[in-house]
């Protein structure tokens, strides 16, 4: 096994599927798009070089910016919101009753695409017919807000459902990370006395850390380039107000017909991507982990 | 291992859809074998919501085959918005369908640059264009030149609630100031005026574009897309506050900036909003369309845009547009194409009204037609326009077109100001033009 293994032909041929696979779907197209990020270019006649321009547009760009500033939100409320999903998993977990059937409660959202959530959430957020403002009525707020349609709130009201939506992939993995810690440590735990808090806090959070970081990550990174659900709910309005950078880049070529310019924001949404990852890394990783690298 | 077996049912289940999948595109992809020639014909007219007219296009491509045998029309049918991503992804890499749907003005101009698409002056002559309604053909051209040919033709107009009319004693308006006074009283009487469902904004642009024609006549704004003017024109500026002052006198019903097109329709026509503005296209829907009670077909009727006391325009001029169909310059069985192309739309031109009720390019006698009242007075009106004033993502090239929508947006949340929409609209054409 160790000769095949530090064969080099060996190697190649057991990377080169994967290689080719990765090579033409995901690096050959990068390497395009930023190519078409220089290239003043509609997308369907000639195309122009023209150097820098592109990337100097979207750093002057005001809409870009403001697509960036509420990307950066959305990561955030998905960051915080992995809070929420730990605190859950941590009561699914303990073996509470019922929590069989409440993980799959959980999932349940997960199995539908993001279309279908986010025509189910328009029908809620329908200002005179949807559920939420017949439920604030019925209540006595004469005037509940117009949910999709306030620059003011438009974000946050999206950002519920994202919320709802991705609750059961976290908590899925969560809970997975915390059935894993084994029984005889939590149990050496209790019978030493420590509450179920001390429980929570003391063993079973700090053996699933590398998970959270994971998720951080993944968390991130998934908000950075979110689209579908906006894309469906309000197409980046009104007024830009929800627009997020894959939103604007999705405008940008295939609306306004600017291929070049919309590449380069790609290509800008990429490196900003990167950036935050390698930040999150670098914050999230420890003393001892970073030996192992 | 109950588990696992289960999983592997699993697994061979989505292996076996995944197989139908792609069995389904080995099935239809004999293009060229045997002789046949294939048309490749890329359309958004699906059976579920556009049945009549998925109909007659099936009927008429029947017809076409059997005509002319050796020739076989592949369809593929998608979404409007679908539609246009992958025309667009097809052609940057000269793979454009054989022929597809097109319509004029900005959406077509890219293709004709890149010489996507090609000239239909070879296959048309005097005759054929005198079968269409004057502007429909010549709004395909470019330079001279015919690239597109029309099928449907579509006009906007105010679609009211007759019986909400008459519960608050209201009158058809025919100026801006009476228009203003069923808004008024409806508002007071706690009726939203008019549904609007402004999230995709095309739909805000149809008001404006009414005003804009009533208020500073049908040629400003072409002028000005021609860069023969500019948009920071006091006539465009007063149809920007006008906009506004109908937002606040409450017209739209609320949210509409947040609103799609089909949840205002649905306001208007469950009786909860008194009036909409969009193409004569739902006609079909709101004469015979099994989706709606006889209460509201019954209750259904439409008027012209008012005019405006001082303004330029007549009651008679309309915003519309036509759609149409190209041949990709690059296809391998142009000639067929073309020929198809021609058929097609003389059929679909004799057959569209009287079969599926929608209101084609060609010119046709109302009174040879047994139609709903709605349909005869639409038909009266178009014989009687004095002008067509082309949708603004018509007249307007890919990039000031968004510029617009995003303005229409912004001027209707009162996020601009009517000055700040016009000096948006001017340094978008500006740019375009590379002044």
């Amino acid at each position: 096994m160790n000769k095949v293994m530090s064969n080099i032909w060996m190697i190649t041929l057991y990377i080169l599927p994967a290689l080719l696979l990765l090579l033409v779907l995901i690096y050959i197209p990068l390497g395009l798009s930023a190519y078409y990020g220089f290239l003043e270019w509609d997308g369907i006649g000639n195309m122009k070089f023209i150097g820098l321009d592109n990337f100097i547009t979207g750093i002057q760009d005001m809409k870009f910016w403001s697509s960036v500033y509420h990307s950066f939100l959305l990561a955030l409320f998905s960051a915080l919101s992995l809070l929420a999903y730990l605190a859950i998993s941590l009561i699914l977990a303990s073996n509470i009753k019922g929590s069989d059937i409440l993980r799959k409660i959980y999932l349940i959202p997960m199995l539908l695409s993001s279309v279908a959530i986010a025509q189910l959430w328009i029908k809620v957020y329908n200002p005179t017919n949807g559920m939420l403002n017949s439920f604030l009525m019925a209540i006595g707020i004469d005037d509940p807000p117009a949910w999709l349609a306030e620059p003011s709130l438009v974000l946050y009201a999206i950002f519920i459902p994202i919320l709802w939506q991705y609750a059961g992939f976290y908590i899925l993995i969560y809970y997975a990370a915390l059935k894993n810690i084994p029984a005889a440590l939590v149990e050496a735990a209790r019978m030493d006395g420590a509450s179920p808090w001390q429980v929570a806090f003391n063993i079973k959070l700090p053996l699933i850390k590398g998970v959270f970081k994971v998720t951080i990550v993944l968390a991130i990174v998934g908000s950075l380039k979110y689209f579908d659900l906006i894309y469906v709910m309000t197409g980046g309005g009104p007024n830009g107000a929800s627009e997020v950078m894959a939103s604007y880049m999705y405008k940008v070529a295939f609306r306004s017909y600017d291929f070049g310019y919309g590449s380069a924001i790609g290509f800008l949404l990429l490196i900003i991507t990167l950036m935050v990852t390698f930040i999150v890394r670098k914050l999230t990783v420890s003393d001892e982990e970073e030996l192992q690298y | 291992m109950k588990k696992l077996k289960a999983l592997s049912l699993l697994l061979a289940l989505t292996l076996a859809a995944a197989g139908c999948g792609s069995s389904n595109q080995a099935e239809k992809d004999p293009a060229g074998s045997g002789g046949t020639k294939t048309i490749k014909f890329m359309h958004l007219w699906p059976e579920g919501t556009n049945a009549p007219q998925n109909k007659i296009l099936n009927e008429i491509i029947a017809d076409f085959e059997r005509e002319n045998p050796g020739i076989k029309i592949e369809q593929e049918i998608l979404a409007n918005e679908q539609y246009k991503d992958k025309i667009k992804v097809l052609s940057a890499s000269n793979q454009l369908p054989d022929v597809g749907m097109a319509w004029p003005g900005g959406w077509l101009q890219p293709y004709v640059e890149g010489n996507k698409i090609a000239s239909f002056d070879d296959v048309i002559d005097r005759d054929y264009r005198n079968k269409f309604v004057d502007g429909t053909i010549e709004a395909f051209e470019v330079d001279g030149k015919t690239y597109g040919l029309p099928t449907d033709l579509n006009i906007a107009i105010v679609y009211y609630n007759k019986r909400i009319f008459e519960q608050n004693g209201l009158n058809v308006p025919t100026t801006y100031d009476e228009f203003l006074h069923v808004i008024s009283t409806l508002t007071n009487n706690g009726i939203t005026p008019i549904a609007l469902g402004n999230q995709e904004r095309w739909t805000g642009s149809l008001w404006y574009m009414y005003l804009a024609d009533r208020i500073s006549g049908n040629e400003t704004i072409v002028n000005a897309v021609n860069r023969k003017q500019s948009f920071e024109d006091p006539t465009l500026i007063r149809a920007a506050e006008e906009i506004q002052r109908l937002v606040d006198l409450g017209a739209f019903q609320k949210g509409y900036n947040g609103a799609t097109s089909s949840e205002a329709e649905s306001l208007f026509t469950s009786g909860q909003a008194a009036m909409y503005l969009t193409g004569t296209w739902v006609l079909p829907s709101f004469t015979q369309g099994e989706n709606f009670t006889q209460e509201f077909k019954d209750s259904v009727d439409y008027f012209k845009f008012p005019t405006v006391e001082g303004g330029k325009g007549d009651i008679n001029s309309f915003v519309g547009g036509n759609g149409g169909l190209f041949v990709s310059e690059h296809s391998t069985v142009k000639e067929e194409a073309k020929r198809f192309v021609k058929y097609f739309t003389e059929k679909f031109g004799e057959r569209a009204l009287g079969e599926a009720g929608i209101i084609p390019s060609y010119k046709l006698n109302a009174d040879d037609y047994d139609l709903p009242e709605l349909y005869l007075k639409v038909l009266k009106d178009l014989n009687d326009a004095s002008s067509i004033t082309l949708f603004a993502d018509n007249i307007m090239t890919p990039g000031p077109a968004q510029v617009h929508l995003d303005m229409i947006q912004s001027l209707f949340g009162k996020e601009a100001t009517p000055e700040e929409f016009v000096k948006a609209h001017e340094e978008a054409l500006a740019k375009e033009a590379g002044e």
